[in-house]
């Protein structure tokens, strides 16, 4: 996918910053401890295969243990700790994310895959402008419009995906704590290692033991937080259907509950859409984080008019994006993050196939070793494929075309899903009456794929409820707040 | 079809009017990301020789004398007197008054002789002084002109008159390369730089030009990403490949790959060579020869390694 | 201060701060600042009203890219000029002891309270627009919107006897807002302000966001709240006798006045609300229809 005459030549930002220990324990009460019950796992680079480390996992002892001392440091340290103080020590934690930004890049790009550019000019920045930026709430609670003096719910228990790790970690824990609650938090399996330099960061910044707990495992370590006793409010990202399982396993339980999960968003570009900017905003919508994303673009709704044409800029455009080793500088998709979510896209794509639609990709050489999968576009889809339904968690983008604003409409909202939607056209009015009746949570007009701390996030339907940032997000993790 | 489209002030407004507009954040925001490619070792190496090869070595003061143009043409002919692999540079560029003087020192060289005309820079004249400029320049055997629009009549949306000039321009300058300076600077908005560039395509202009460089802002790389979409497009439906020339601002090395990252991936790799990419500059040919030196022979040079203009 | 057997200290000349340097005022002429005791402690510039013209045109100058920062980056600025204060904890509370006469437990108190005021108001950056802000649910087929938007270039008279938390109580809602400050310091203790400017000059706050200038109240006052260039006006440290004529010379270019509280001084101790944010931020509504 580089040009012949003008290729840039690898420019591999070095691994040498980061200290990959041999092995890795649970991170409990301020202190990195082995499992009393639980037991060991590997986790890899998905780009080389190569084995990371060896981490630990959590049993449901290890679990009972830093739930405890979540409710330890809650009743007397964080808990009656002012504002003020917690706000000082989060506004650490995100000066400390800064000073390491490099190291955690790095690391988050190994263990997950996505390229070094990615992870270096949005995740790690994000996660340390979420610490920022709730620290500040800290203190000025009383001003959150929560009522004159809002209390924290207790513990949290917290589970996070593996498409953004260290962005997710701090997604759940900035607010929690920021309101007066201590947490557990339970990274994705196949990523675990920026969430446990995450834990270095806290001790660093003296975080008082038993405020912030991280139990690495898998599913069985995430239903143990989940449904423990002692946890008063459970924070999940993830698909749609663990989702159900957990708001399940909660019902009568009195637990608060917010949920993040999957999309299927429509990005609806109209014939007076900036079209070089369009092309770049579905590009984006769909193939940042190589499609691993729940509020992705995955279907691009285009204004029958100009629909041949945008299609030939967008396969002109894929020409130009550079997949391979995440750590190239020059590297735009890296790798699928394991090989269950290769295996899924791959099935998906093939339904694309067998449905009737038309599938490309552009040429693109894939490297021997580790999960990928190249960008691929199909046109010619109905919204009764599979592939126009379906959340494909993966680089595929569907293409449908529409004619009138209304038939974008119903079709956007087409889905039981309802986390995002995208917007291109150059008439202020329609953007505002597009967005007043898309039934998705965060519209993206003449942009995609933006966030920001202060701006709260979340969806409709079965994309879950609660939302994360701004104002907003406060509400999740304070008393005289209700869950939706 | 593009005759079609000249033939009323009227669908000349309409058809530039029509095209999709620009983006201001989204447009920056490319150009930004672009920024981050990094290149490295064989690949910056071709890069700063494409670089040296694509340079119109500018000279345009009031205090041009020709003992100055005979320095710059040296330069521009051989640009390391210690290394001749260092490729020459495209062109110099100078006042019409001195091209028989880059002409005389420039023979037996590849090195082309660009002249600025038609009232350069302001552009503030009747068309008949403008044409004149321009024979003067012709006359005294210059390979290219760069000519101004009149920023004035594009800004009242005479783009009639613009699409004349051009054209009147272009005639006049025979055998000569036309390219056409938009003064982006005073354009203003980037829908202003897509019309002014389809504008000037339709008129006839074999390059489409950013600056005079005596204007802030000059040259950015979201100006020349939006010129680099216009020529591909006009390509696409025309299939003429019309060339661009940034000018004004570029100093360093860094600055000028930025400008091949863009051209290389907003306009195809058939747009890295000097006949369709052009970059006005003077310092900048001592910062690449810096860094050539640098990529060949590792250590740093210093600035007297070098010969001034 | 570090004097020893044999050695003689390096005294420090106090300038003014304009447009992030140090200039003497252009008048030549200093006054001098003594302790609560009567020791003299230093000659300070006294500032002329050429020296407070050329403040305001510095601080219209750098408000407009201030305010068009981002309120994260306005946020990260102020955190760090606490980050900076915070380093220089020993050398205020020793101001503050000296000059203003508080016992060493009094004077590292009220240092920390600064520096925890200067993070308050850091956090407020990214949030009060959302705190004043709103989407207006007007009747009719409109997307009607209210955000606030700094007021310019805002003058404050800084608080004559709480020399440092009183500073910067009304300096930080000031810029946390986007507004550019030109501040006239407490006349009787001037120190801590102009060592605060140093703390500024250190911390990336664009120069001529705050400017501050050591000098005689009575004579700057009026200057400032005459001024055409000023948006906004603190009268924090205005005697109460001249108040009503400040407010008389504001009304020339309809200034919103911020008056001062009734009464003594405040302490400065207490959480102060977001009211002094919000006096200094005008509020634009926008109307746009909604229809495809």
């Amino acid at each position: 996918m580089s040009s012949p005459r003008f290729p840039y030549a690898p420019a591999p930002e070095s691994r040498a910053i980061v200290n990959l220990r041999p092995s890795y324990g649970l991170f409990i009460a301020g202190e990195f401890v082995d499992p009393v019950d639980g037991g060991q796992f590997k986790t890899e680079s998905p780009s080389s295969q190569e084995v990371l480390a060896e981490v630990s996992s959590a049993g449901p002892g290890d679990v009972d243990r830093a739930v405890k001392a979540a409710r330890h440091a809650y009743e007397n340290v964080w808990g009656p700790m002012p504002g003020r103080e917690r706000a000082k020590y989060l506004f650490r934690v995100a000066r400390v994310i800064q000073e390491r930004s490099r190291e955690l890049a790095v690391l988050e790009s190994l263990d997950n895959g996505k390229p070094i550019k990615e992870s270096r000019d949005v995740d790690v920045p994000l996660a340390a402008a979420h610490f920022f930026y709730h620290a500040g709430w800290a203190d000025k609670l009383a001003y959150a419009g929560y009522g004159p003096d809002p209390r924290p719910l207790g513990v949290a228990g917290q589970v996070i995906p593996w498409n953004f790790p260290l962005l997710m970690a701090a997604w759940k824990l900035a607010p929690a704590l920021a309101a007066g609650n201590t947490c557990v938090l339970k990274p994705a399996e196949t990523t675990p290692l920026s969430a446990l330099l995450l834990a270095e960061i806290l001790q660093q910044a003296e975080l008082p033991p038993g405020v912030v707990n991280i139990v690495t495992g898998a599913g069985q370590t995430g239903a143990a937080v989940v449904n423990h006793p002692g946890i008063d409010k459970v924070a999940f990202t993830g698909s749609t259907e663990v989702g159900k399982l957990i708001q399940r396993s909660l019902a009568g339980t009195g637990k608060r509950l917010t949920l993040e999960l999957g999309g299927k968003a429509a990005n609806i570009v109209f014939d007076d859409a900036p079209l070089s900017q369009a092309v770049e905003g579905i590009v984006n919508g769909i193939f940042f984080n190589q499609g691993h994303v729940c509020c992705a673009g995955s279907r691009l709704l285009v204004q029958e008019p100009i629909a041949e044409g945008v299609v030939e800029a967008l396969q002109r455009r894929l020409g130009t994006l550079r997949l391979g080793d995440p750590l190239d500088k020059n590297t735009d998709i890296g790798a699928i993050n394991s090989p269950q979510q290769l295996a899924k896209i791959r099935e998906l794509a093939a339904a694309g196939e067998a449905e009737g639609a038309q599938r490309w990709s552009p040429a693109c050489a894939l490297p021997e070793r580790g999960y990928w999968f190249p960008p691929t576009l199909f046109t010619g889809v109905a919204p009764a494929q599979r592939i126009a339904r379906e959340e494909i968690f993966g680089p595929v983008l569907s293409v449908l075309t529409f004619r009138t604003p209304e038939e974008a409409l119903e079709k956007a909202n087409n889905t039981t899903y309802g986390l995002s939607a995208g917007v291109w056209t150059e008439k202020g009015s329609r953007i505002l009456y597009m967005a007043s009746r898309l039934k998705a949570g965060v519209v993206w007009a003449n942009t995609f794929n933006r966030f920001d701390p202060a701006s709260p996030f979340g969806g409709y339907r079965e994309s879950g409820f609660g939302r994360e940032g701004g104002r907003q997000g406060l509400a999740a993790y304070l008393r005289g707040a209700f869950d939706a | 079809m593009l005759a079609d489209l000249a033939a009323s002030e009227v669908s000349l407004r309409r058809f530039l009017h029509g095209l999709p507009g620009v983006d201001q954040v989204g447009a920056e925001a490319r150009a930004a990301a672009l920024a981050t490619r990094s290149i490295k070792t064989a690949s910056k190496l071709w890069a700063i020789d494409a670089a040296i090869s694509m340079i119109d070595l500018t000279t345009l003061e009031g205090a041009d004398t020709p003992g100055k143009v005979s320095s710059l043409c040296g330069k521009a002919r051989r640009p390391d007197p210690d290394d001749a692999s260092v490729p020459a540079v495209a062109a110099v560029c100078v006042y019409p008054d001195l091209v028989p003087v880059a002409r005389a020192c420039l023979a037996g060289s590849d090195v082309k002789v660009a002249s600025v005309a038609t009232a350069f820079p302001s552009g503030r004249a009747s068309l008949a002084v403008k044409l004149a400029d321009v024979a003067d320049a012709v006359s005294a055997g210059a390979d290219e002109v760069d000519m101004v629009i009149d920023r004035g009549a594009f800004l009242a949306g005479r783009y009639g008159c613009v699409l004349e000039e051009v054209r009147a321009v272009k005639q006049a300058c025979g055998r000569a390369q036309l390219k056409v300076i938009l003064e982006t600077g005073e354009l203003a908005t980037y829908d202003n730089v897509r019309r002014a560039a389809w504008l000037s395509m339709i008129g006839g202009a074999d390059f489409i030009k950013t600056s005079t460089g005596k204007v802030a802002p000059a040259s950015t790389v979201p100006v020349a990403l939006v010129m680099l979409e216009a020529v591909r497009d006009f390509a696409d439906m025309s299939g003429r490949a019309v060339g661009v020339k940034v000018a004004g601002g570029i100093r360093t090395t860094k600055d000028a790959l930025r400008y091949l990252v863009v051209v290389n991936e907003v306009a195809g790799d058939e747009w890295l060579e000097p006949s369709l990419f052009r970059i006005g500059a003077s310092s900048l040919l001592n910062d690449l020869l810096m860094q050539r030196s640098k990529q060949k022979y590792g250590a740093y040079a210093g600035s007297q390694d070098f010969s001034v203009e | 201060m570090p004097e020893g057997p044999g050695r003689l200290a390096v005294r420090k000349t106090y300038k003014l701060y304009i447009g992030g340097a140090f200039p003497r005022s252009e008048s030549g002429r200093s006054y001098v600042v003594a302790s609560c005791g009567g020791a003299v402690l230093a000659n300070v510039a006294q500032a002329s009203r050429k020296d407070l013209r050329d403040a305001v045109v510095a601080a219209r100058k750098a408000q407009p890219g201030w305010a068009a920062a981002t309120a994260y980056n306005r946020g990260q600025v102020i955190y760090r000029v606490a980050e900076m204060l915070e380093g220089r904890h020993a050398q205020f509370a020793y101001l503050l002891e000296v000059a203003d006469g508080l016992d060493h437990r009094a004077a590292a108190l009220v240092v920390s309270a600064a520096v925890d005021r200067l993070v308050w108001y850091a956090g407020w950056a990214d949030k009060y627009a959302q705190v004043a802000g709103s989407a207006n649910p007007v009747a009719g087929p409109y997307f009607d919107f209210s955000v606030p938007e700094p007021t310019g270039v805002v003058g404050v008279l800084a608080p004559q006897a709480s020399s440092l938390l009183g500073l910067v109580s009304v300096l930080a809602p000031v810029i946390t807002t986007g507004n550019a400050a030109v501040v006239v310091a407490s006349e009787a203790r001037p120190l801590p302000a102009l060592e605060l400017a140093e703390v500024l000059g250190t911390s990336d706050v664009p120069a001529g966001v705050v400017n501050i200038l050591s000098g005689r109240t009575d004579e700057l006052a009026p200057v400032l709240a005459a001024h055409r260039d000023v948006e906004a006006i603190d009268l924090a440290g205005a005697s109460s006798q001249s108040t009503a004529d400040l407010e008389m010379a504001a009304a020339g270019n309809v200034k919103r006045v911020l008056r001062p509280a009734a009464g003594p001084e405040p302490d400065w101790t207490g959480e102060p609300g977001p009211a002094r944010m919000l006096f200094f931020v005008e509020t634009k509504t926008v109307w746009h229809p909604i229809g495809a």
